[in-house]
């Protein structure tokens, strides 16, 4: 299935949970945030909550800033 | 010198320091070092798939150090909200430099904005030290939302032009219950030195360190002019005269030729 992650079309095997596309874009350990579909998913429910075609993921990071 | 207290936490320092413009992440760490901040800022960015670069935030975590992420590229109070949101879920603090500014010409916030999302972060747990136009009126509005500090502008962001708002900054500061950050335009350790002499409880620097000539000198520079103008305002600055007539400070008695 496909979904976007930050705008970009992402393939992921059907089924997938979250957890399952932070270890396949080797996201950190730490300092990350994720929303799907503008909903803030906490990293301890990453493991449950499966993805479905066509959603919407935003990753954010930490840059620099005043 | 009388500590500085936000939200019930203590720090020794007076100076904030923001992350933007370094050359390097160790530039900007050995700055932020030689500063002796305790509060620094982080803003937040989409991540690039198969992104390898050096993850600043390892460079600014340290044990006295607290963070404080900024909500820098949202335009909406809505958009501050679920930034904010995203910041206590990345960084694990739920301290907040909130600003919000739609236009990128003069990067002014947005007070209407601004005050709404004080409103509703300060209830969903958020410490909001909310960046805002040099208004005292905003600034009590802000106070009364539950804002743990106010940081009103002393001139554009990155202008370097000091303290424009000055006039508007000493009412501020005589009317606040809350510390008073006075937040971009700093571009001089003779402003901070200034703004704190007025009686401001901080100062946020950024640009004015980040692009010196030797950033870890001019970090040096400024935790030594925020110092003195802290030192100064608790000791009582004398009044200054109206006109220009002197006032001996040494004894006038002629000694060379006394008849």
């Amino acid at each position: 299935m496909v979904i976007t992650v930050n705008n970009k079309e992402t393939e992921l095997s059907q089924g997938s949970t979250i957890a399952d596309l932070a270890k396949q874009l080797q996201l950190p350990e730490k300092g990350i945030a994720l929303a799907v579909h503008n909903r803030i998913i906490p990293r301890a429910q990453w493991t449950e909550q499966t993805l479905q075609p066509n959603d919407s993921i935003v990753i954010i990071k930490a840059a620099c800033g005043g | 010198m009388k500590k500085l207290i936000i939200a019930g936490k203590e720090f020794n320092s007076r100076l904030f320091l923001g992350t933007g413009k370094f050359n390097s992440n160790e530039q900007m760490e050995n700055s932020i070092l030689a500063s002796g901040t305790e509060m620094v800022t982080v803003a937040m960015k989409r991540i690039e798939l198969n992104d390898k670069e050096d993850d600043m935030l390892h460079h600014i975590i340290h044990p006295h150090i607290q963070l404080l992420p900024n909500t820098s590229g949202v335009r909406t109070a809505e958009e501050a909200i679920f930034a904010a949101q995203m910041a206590r879920e990345a960084f694990g603090t739920n301290w907040l430099k909130l600003e919000i500014h739609p236009d990128p010409r003069y990067l002014l916030p947005d007070s209407t904005e601004t005050l709404k999302a004080t409103e509703e972060l300060v209830k969903l747990g958020f410490v909001v030290l909310p960046y805002c136009q040099a208004d005292p009126t905003l600034c009590k509005r802000l106070e009364e939302a539950g804002a743990a500090t106010v940081m009103p502008l002393a001139a554009p962001i990155g202008t370097n032009k000091g303290l424009q708002t000055r006039d508007f900054l000493n009412i501020i500061i005589e009317q606040s219950n809350v510390p008073v950050v006075v937040d971009a335009g700093i571009g001089a350790p003779s402003h901070a030195a200034e703004a704190m002499e007025m009686g401001a409880d901080a100062c946020l620097v950024n640009t004015a360190i980040a692009v010196a000539g030797n950033p870890i000198e001019m970090a040096i520079a400024f935790k030594e002019a925020v110092v003195a103008g802290r030192r100064a305002y608790e000791a009582g600055l004398p009044i200054q005269t109206k006109n220009m007539e002197a006032s001996a400070s040494s004894p006038l008695t002629a000694f060379l030729n006394n008849e």
